[in-house]
């Protein structure tokens, strides 16, 4: 504990901020992660620090809990200077912090998560178990959170893994909490759970910073908000007297367009037809239930529904990689307009259905879409690695070839990277979703499966792939989106498909209410 | 006649107590394994902190005359070669295979070097009795019909491997300290950042694994043959390494596996006139641990962050 002094005392009493960091710079070879960065957030307040990926938000938060150490700056906490060199420095200050990605180990149990470092006693004793499920226990019931202190991690379902991270923070005391993304992993109801839980806390006299990206949540739980944008501040903003469109120009710092303008739709013939799927989940339940739907050239088919409901294995034996147990889909080629050949491709596979113009932008991006060792470049071109103007002979690849249509691609799509021949890991998730769309974008695909197209990408990217996707249905194609963003459906699409337990239950116009939808989403009837 | 001989062996007092012997000879660097594996540090260099400690012991004993400081000696020479790992894997967060498999050569280059330079090549000699680490009597109890001979009548570094034995369980399931280790080898960044030192428990975890080895070092030149030779362990500690595998990197499950390797090794001595080949019986150890990475003994999981490098402050 440090010296109390008088001069210190006054300080703290007279601080109305509970975390000052002051001009706060990190760099790393190659990236600077924040530039002489400002944040300040009032005792008792929730403050949301906002920015894309890249913007230095998680850079700034581990420095404040000691993870990581600035190249300059300084920090006050409550109003007296700090210095933090480690996460044990942080929580002696009653700073505590909740990491997106879980900071817990499966296979022991709550309680030893939660008391792991400040365990009851001596570090060299023996563990007192009891003691530890006491506090816990104690803890639990004062903040409002039921937790079983003796139940392995691994066994918790994700939102209450979440809670044991709460707890864990409040187990040290923490007055200051850092919350880091923390309902990309949770269902709206777990989201709505803790927005309670943060009221509550703060209620009880605790600081709540929160890094997130998702708009939303900013408007409806904080007072205050920082925005950073590629390492420096980009201001401070009153929640009360802002609003989605503001928040989202200081982060990209140009205006956005959080909904995108799109012309009436002119549908053609049918192209992609599917009659009638059914499929097994890989548990051997049935999954699928007689799927049927069409969608034409020049328009955007949204479907519609909780995740669960079967989208996931409907994209899956649409783009080749399940086996439909009954049903067929087929593919009609148009061509100004006029019908051209039909072809069932039921049975055929991913690379068979790319050669005939389906192409596919898939819901996992670093499982299924990309090779994240290999080169922009290598990526740019999977699957079409023996087309005639990438190698000779489907053998030899023709290098120069290759990087002059990735390094096409890389400008027309707008990709940040410093060279085409960097690794597609290096890439954030917005470019690597635009590196994948540029590679199927640009076989001029008759038809396009678009799912979670925009999942964990920032407001910029997220924008690029919405204008784009519109200019592939005005172009003629037609576009099947598959989304868990309902603002997204209702974006993009001209008609929606709302799929429940395995069947579509109904199809309506891009003018149905939200009501409306969720009334079809679970189960109900118009 | 491979069974009548089998059954004519089996009962013998003898060959259980070489079973107990052989055992603790493993079972000592195989619980070096499991600490500083159970910390995340994979530690193949049994083997070669075994040499050294059986070189050292030899060496400091007949230089200071003085049995203790010999014993001693080993170990703590055991546990500077697993300095030496302990810094390229933790430091540095080089392959730890690699790491392993250089100890192991260099042990046996050094020993055999030193060996050379300071005889002449003409051998160190061997031990007087009062240098050598003692069998112990427990008097009458001795007597006890089959118990006796086998369980009573084992070398002191016998009974001080099962005292490590039920120290190293109780280290690992009972302590604080324990808690952390465990912490540490099944998810490094998550123990950082509760506050947990995770250099100092993968050190202290790689040099324990050391100075263990080095004691079975010890036991082995001191103990059981009373002299130094050119690569005497011969293999054992990639045997110790097997049952630490084998014993799904649990104290007690890694002392089962050495029992069962025990047995082997007693009985390929004493099967001799049977009709197998010893050799065919001397690789039951390594059988029996692939059987079990196959999984056919339930599954083999070694903690997850095992043989994984920590770089504080990524993700």
């Amino acid at each position: 504990m440090q010296e109390r002094t008088a001069v210190a005392e006054t300080a703290e009493r007279e601080s109305p901020y509970a975390v000052e960091m002051r001009d706060i710079s990190k760099a790393w070879p190659g990236v600077v992660a924040n530039d002489g960065v400002n944040l300040s957030v009032l005792k008792g307040e929730i403050h949301a620090l906002v920015g894309e990926n890249g913007a230095g938000k998680s850079t700034l938060m581990n420095i404040l809990y000691g993870l990581i150490r600035p190249d300059s700056g300084e920090i006050l906490i409550n109003g007296q200077r700090a210095h933090i060199s480690g996460p044990r420095d942080a929580i002696r200050l009653g700073i505590g912090m909740v990491h997106q990605h879980f900071m817990l180990i499966p296979p022991l149990t709550v309680a030893e998560n939660i008391v792991l470092g400040h365990e009851p006693g001596h570090t060299a004793s023996v563990y007192e178990a009891k003691k530890a499920r006491q506090a816990i226990l104690e803890l639990s019931r004062q903040y409002g959170l039921p937790i079983d202190p003796d139940i392995r991690v691994e066994k918790l379902s994700v939102g209450l893994q979440q809670r044991v991270e709460i707890l864990k923070v409040l187990y040290r005391a923490a007055d200051i909490l850092i919350m880091d993304e923390p309902t990309g992993v949770l269902t709206p109801q777990e989201t709505f759970e803790l927005f309670g839980v943060l009221r509550g806390l703060v209620a009880q006299g605790k600081t709540i910073i929160f890094i997130t990206h998702k708009l939303r949540e900013v408007l409806e739980l904080s007072d205050n908000i920082t925005v950073l944008r590629r390492g420096k501040n980009a201001g401070t903003l009153v929640t009360k007297e802002t609003n989605q469109a503001e928040i989202a120009r200081m982060m990209v710092g140009r205006e956005v367009l959080l909904r995108v303008n799109k012309t009436a739709a002119h549908p053609g013939p049918v192209v992609l037809h599917v009659e009638d799927l059914h499929a097994q989940s890989d548990r051997g339940l049935q999954i699928l239930n007689g799927v049927s739907f069409d969608v034409h050239a020049g328009e955007i088919l949204g479907i519609a529904g909780v995740e669960g409901n079967g989208q996931t294995e409907l994209v899956e034996v649409l783009t080749g990689m399940r086996h439909a147990t009954s049903g067929k889909f087929t593919l009609t080629q148009i061509s100004d307009g006029k019908e051209g050949e039909t072809r069932d491709i039921t049975i055929m596979n991913a690379r068979e259905e790319r050669r005939v113009g389906l192409a596919h932008i898939p819901e996992d991006r670093r499982g299924s879409g990309l090779v994240l060792t290999d080169s922009i470049e290598d990526n740019l071109i999977l699957g079409r690695q023996r087309w005639p103007q990438f190698s000779r002979g489907g053998f030899v690849l023709l290098l120069r070839n290759i990087a002059a249509w990735a390094n096409k691609l890389i400008k027309e799509f707008d990709v940040r990277t410093p060279s085409s021949e960097a690794p597609a890991r290096s890439l954030s998730g917005g470019n690597q979703q635009k590196i994948i769309i540029a590679r199927e974008f640009s076989s001029n695909p008759m038809a396009l499966i678009a799912a979670q197209p925009t999942r964990g990408v920032d407001i910029g990217a997220i924008e690029f792939i919405h204008r784009r996707l519109i200019e592939q249905r005005d172009a003629g194609k037609a576009v099947l989106l598959v989304s868990a963003e309902l603002d997204e459906i209702r974006s993009l699409s001209d008609r929606i498909a709302v799929m429940y337990e395995g069947k579509i239950v109904d199809i309506v116009g891009d003018d149905a209410s939200e009501e409306q939808l969720g009334i079809l989403m679970t189960g109900g009837h118009l | 006649m491979f069974l009548q001989v089998l059954l004519r062996v089996l009962p013998s007092s003898d060959l259980w107590n070489a079973t107990l012997q052989f055992a603790a000879l493993l079972l000592l660097p195989a619980l070096g394994g499991v600490i500083s594996e159970r910390s995340g540090v994979v530690n193949i260099a049994m083997e070669g902190m075994m040499l050294t400690g059986a070189y050292a012991g030899v060496i400091i004993a007949l230089a200071t005359n003085s049995l203790l400081i010999g014993v001693l000696g080993a170990m703590v020479c055991g546990g500077l070669m697993a300095l030496v790992h302990a810094i390229v894997s933790i430091n540095f967060q080089a392959d730890q295979i690699v790491s392993g498999i250089a100890i192991n050569i260099a042990a046996l280059g050094l020993t055999n070097y030193l060996l050379f330079v300071q005889t002449g090549g003409q051998g160190i000699p061997s031990l007087k009795d009062y240098l050598r680490l003692p069998v112990l009597s427990f008097g009458p109890l001795s007597n006890i019909p089959f118990l006796g001979p086998v369980l009573l009548h084992q070398n002191v570094v016998f009974y001080l491997a099962i005292l490590i034995l039920l120290g190293i369980h109780f280290l690992l399931f009972r302590t604080n300290i324990g808690l952390r280790i465990r912490a540490v080898g099944e998810h490094p960044h998550a123990a950082d950042t509760a506050g947990v030192n995770v250099r100092l428990v993968r050190y202290s975890c790689v040099v324990s694994s050391g100075l263990l080895s080095g004691l079975a070092g010890a036991y082995l030149s001191m103990g059981v043959a009373g002299i130094f030779n050119s690569n005497m362990t011969a293999g054992i500690g990639f045997i110790a390494l097997a049952a630490m595998i084998f014993g799904k990197w649990s104290p007690w499950g890694t002392a089962g596996a050495c029992l069962v390797f025990g047995l082997g090794e007693a009985l390929s001595t004493r099967l001799q006139d049977s009709g197998i080949s010893p050799n065919l019986l001397s690789t039951l150890p390594y059988l029996l641990t692939i059987i079990a990475l196959v999984g056919l003994v339930g599954r083999t999981a070694p903690p997850a962050a095992d043989g994984v490098p920590y770089e504080p402050g990524t993700e």
